[in-house]
């Protein structure tokens, strides 16, 4: 065997290649305490608004896209400030976030899980977004929720009210500002007992789902502790257009109650249909059959049309509160469009001032300086009264709105009255409280 | 028995409208021998027909309040429909009726897009295999609906019935039961009677005049008929309009049933698709059977009962029929030999 040393190519690219990567692994693997995903080095800073802009939610979608439009507006001091004005934080001055103007990129979520798992991956590593907000529906907002805890960026849940995207899916970069299917059945019962009695036969229809299954479970619970016996717990497809196959077992089932876990086109569909079918002029039981709808949105309403009148409901918010923040917004809102917001429209708003002001009190855009801005955060002035962002669940502790299809509207958009006010004590749950339970916060991740 | 009763009602009601636009794409293909995946489309634009028909009719005046202000501070809008200022009670009636006149709409309207699809993409792909007659029909399809979407928006329209036809029906006291017994919308049962009388008159149509004799050798005999100096192409353009004017007038006569909103079509595209399938390719007759027999089946197998025993089957009972009668009878219900053989 020869000791003289051959040199070949192959080698000779094998040993570049090797000692390449081992002089840039110190490079790779230690990073700045301060680095993180996208950290804004111009005189700008990018958001990501990742709304459904085709698909079921599309007009959803386009409301909350136009709030967080009116957001940026006011971030950069341009408009007439909106709730800046009302916030109970000060921190928030018109001059963007930390003197950097905001920017905004948006993505289509399709209301799909993958589609918006994508157009948010896009506006992360293409876009450079620092954080990502948006979406109308839980399904969604998890799938999201998890990709920006990977990928060390902030998520700032639009509308999504499963209990489990800050129940079993929470994650220390996801945040709610929306109310939840827990909150909803705690703030109807009472009102539902005021109306209904306590000795009522309810029947479920349910959509097939992680949000139509939690809200199934909260409102059963809720109402049979008032006294009220579950009589079936019927599951339907998401999107059957047509539920009268479900509705006729209803008209025989002995139950005096339908609770309609529906939301968006399936909630407007079989809602209409349940009252062709007569549902409402029904007595059982010797009572007047009633029908609930625990979540109700003011674009369903409009949707369903003189179907709503007389029916029960919680939403998140309603353009008609009377509040300073409330008022603030809509009028900012309407006079930009020239209609009232959507709840939708507003938890977005809402969502996006949160976030920037929280980078604002940390002094930094890294989502851990973020995460411990808000994790306990209390503020008002937002349009919802006094409001935790709680640090075990990040989830928001506010009152819920107890509203009821108008009986005589004035307008298309003028279909909900408020009935209740729920006070924020009323629909607090501990954190580990058996429907929220299973999940892991986690720690924060800045990635980078 | 009630329960039962119902169960076989809604199944009617739903398979009403199964069979309205299975009957439209058996005619389609049954004629021109294409897959035309667009046919939910025109279902979805039949409906758009009386949603246009209703905004016309219910265009309001638009009046500014001197003194009350919305809350973002310009002045409210008094709206009054132009119907009802200029013809008084008859233009209230005529918003009240608005989806059944809407029909006048809906009929030359739909005859013309129908014809113009044939003419202008259509008859291009007559010699083209299936998958490229399915991608370019359901690639229409999607334009159609994202047209819709632009120009209606994404939410659902509710679209009531006529006020006297919103309540319910006595149906258990017109069949000599108790009253009370067994009540059924009203509308759900004009809409039963309303398909039962287009699928009558198409097969009159088809049976007792001579367009129908020739279109029916057609059908059987294309080249022949051809070769006799019949232009069996214009008829034939004619029946891919009829089939468009069927699935129009049905989607417009469902608004009440279903809010339009421009996803609808989709919704009953694939499961026309199986009833044909099940029925038999071409096959008139099978089509209309196989959409009331899988309307019941459908509506049964929502039933708790069953459900209890068989949960999801309400999910997959049409597609479980399908496979069940396609591995008995290849050629569905009443399929005839050759068709999609070749």
């Amino acid at each position: 065997m020869s000791d003289k040393l051959i040199v070949s190519r192959r080698g000779l690219l094998k040993t570049g290649a090797a000692a390449g990567v081992g002089l840039a692994a110190p490079m790779v693997f230690s990073r700045p305490a301060w680095a993180y995903t996208n950290e804004p080095k111009g005189k700008s800073v990018i958001f990501g608004f990742n709304v459904p802009q085709t698909g079921a939610y599309a007009d959803e979608g386009a409301d909350e896209l136009r709030a967080y439009q009116l957001a940026v507006e006011h971030l950069n001091g341009e408009g007439d400030g909106g709730m800046l004005n009302t916030f109970s934080s000060k921190a928030l001055k018109g001059n963007g976030v930390l003197g950097k103007k905001v920017e905004y990129v948006t993505g289509d979520t399709q209301t799909k899980s993958d589609a918006a798992r994508a157009s948010a991956k896009r506006m992360i590593e293409k876009d450079g977004a620092i954080m990502i907000t948006g979406g109308s529906s839980s399904g969604v907002a998890i799938a999201v929720q998890g990709l920006c805890q990977e990928a060390g960026v902030i998520f700032m849940a639009g509308l999504t009210h499963s209990n489990d995207t800050t129940g079993k899916d929470k994650k220390a970069n996801g945040f709610r500002h929306f109310f939840n299917a827990y909150m909803s059945g705690a703030a109807l019962a009472p009102v539902l007992k005021a109306n209904y009695g306590s000795d009522r036969k309810a029947y479920h229809l349910t959509a097939d789902y992680t949000w139509g299954w939690t809200q199934e479970e909260s409102i059963a619970a809720a109402t049979e502790a008032l006294g009220w016996e579950t009589v079936a717990k019927v599951r339907t497809p998401l999107g059957a257009g047509d539920f009268s196959q479900y509705l006729t077992p209803v008209l025989n089932s002995g139950a005096d109650v339908l609770i309609l876990n529906h939301y968006g086109r399936d909630m407007v569909n079989s809602l209409t249909q349940a009252v062709q079918f007569g549902l409402r002029d029904k007595i059982v039981n010797g009572k007047k059959f009633e029908i609930v709808v625990p979540l109700y949105s003011r674009l369903m309403a409009q949707g369903a049309g003189d179907a709503v009148k007389g029916i029960f409901g919680s939403t998140n918010w309603h353009w008609s509160l009377q509040d300073e923040g409330s008022k603030a917004f809509v009028k900012s809102f309407g006079q930009k469009y020239g209609f009232p917001p959507s709840q939708a429209a507003h938890t977005c708003y809402v969502q996006a001032l949160l976030y920037a002001d929280a980078c604002e009190r940390a002094g930094t855009f890294n989502p851990c300086g973020v995460v411990e801005a808000l994790e306990g955060f209390e503020f008002d002035g937002m349009g919802n009264g006094p409001t935790l962002y709680r640090a075990d669940d990040h989830q928001c502790f506010k009152s819920v709105l107890v509203v009821k299809g108008k009986e005589n509207p004035t307008s298309e958009f003028d279909r909900l009255e408020v009935v209740d006010q729920v006070p924020a004590e009323q629909v607090t749950y501990p954190p580990d409280h058996p429907m929220f339970a299973g999940g892991d916060l986690g720690k924060c991740n800045p990635g980078a | 028995m009630d329960a039962f009763l119902l169960q076989v009602l809604n199944g009617l009601d739903k398979g009403s409208a199964y069979a309205l636009i299975a009957l439209g794409l058996t005619l389609i293909f049954g004629t021109l021998g294409v897959v035309n995946f667009a046919h939910g489309a025109l279902f979805m634009l039949g409906a758009f027909c009386a949603v246009a028909f209703d905004k016309v009719v219910t265009a309001e005046r638009v009046l500014l309040d001197p003194i009350k202000k919305t809350p973002w501070g310009t002045p409210l809008e008094v709206r009054v429909p132009y119907a009802k200022v200029w013809f008084g009670d008859a233009g209230e009636w005529l918003i009240d009726y608005s989806v059944p006149i809407s029909l006048a709409l809906a009929v030359p309207v739909m005859m013309l897009i129908g014809v113009a699809m044939e003419r202008g993409l259509i008859r291009h792909f007559y010699k083209r295999p299936h998958a490229d007659q399915i991608l370019v029909t359901f690639g229409l399809a999607i334009v159609l609906q994202e047209l819709v979407k632009a120009g209606f928006g994404a939410n659902p329209i509710p679209m009531p019935a006529p006020s006297s036809y919103q309540g319910m029906a006595d149906f258990g006291a017109l069949i000599g039961m108790e009253p009370n017994t067994v009540v059924y919308p009203t509308w759900r049962l004009v809409y039963f009677l309303f398909a039962a009388a287009i699928i009558g008159a198409v097969f009159a149509f088809l049976q007792f005049t001579t367009f129908g004799m020739v279109v029916r050798a057609g059908m059987a005999d294309r080249e022949t008929v051809g070769l006799l100096g019949i232009d069996i192409d214009r008829r034939f353009t004619f029946m891919f309009g009829l089939a468009a004017v069927v699935a129009g007038a049905a989607g417009a006569m469902y608004s009440p049933i279903l809010s339009p909103d421009y996803h609808m079509g989709m919704d009953f595209l694939v499961l026309s698709f199986v009833v044909v399938v099940v029925g038999g390719m071409g096959s008139l007759g099978g089509a209309v059977a196989a959409g009331f027999l899988l309307g019941i089946l459908q509506s049964f197998a929502s039933m708790n009962e069953v459900k209890q025993i068989l949960p999801g089957i309400d999910q997959i009972i049409i597609y479980l029929v399908a496979v069940a009668i396609l591995l008995t009878r290849p050629r569905g219900l009443m399929g005839r030999k050759g068709v999609m053989e070749s």
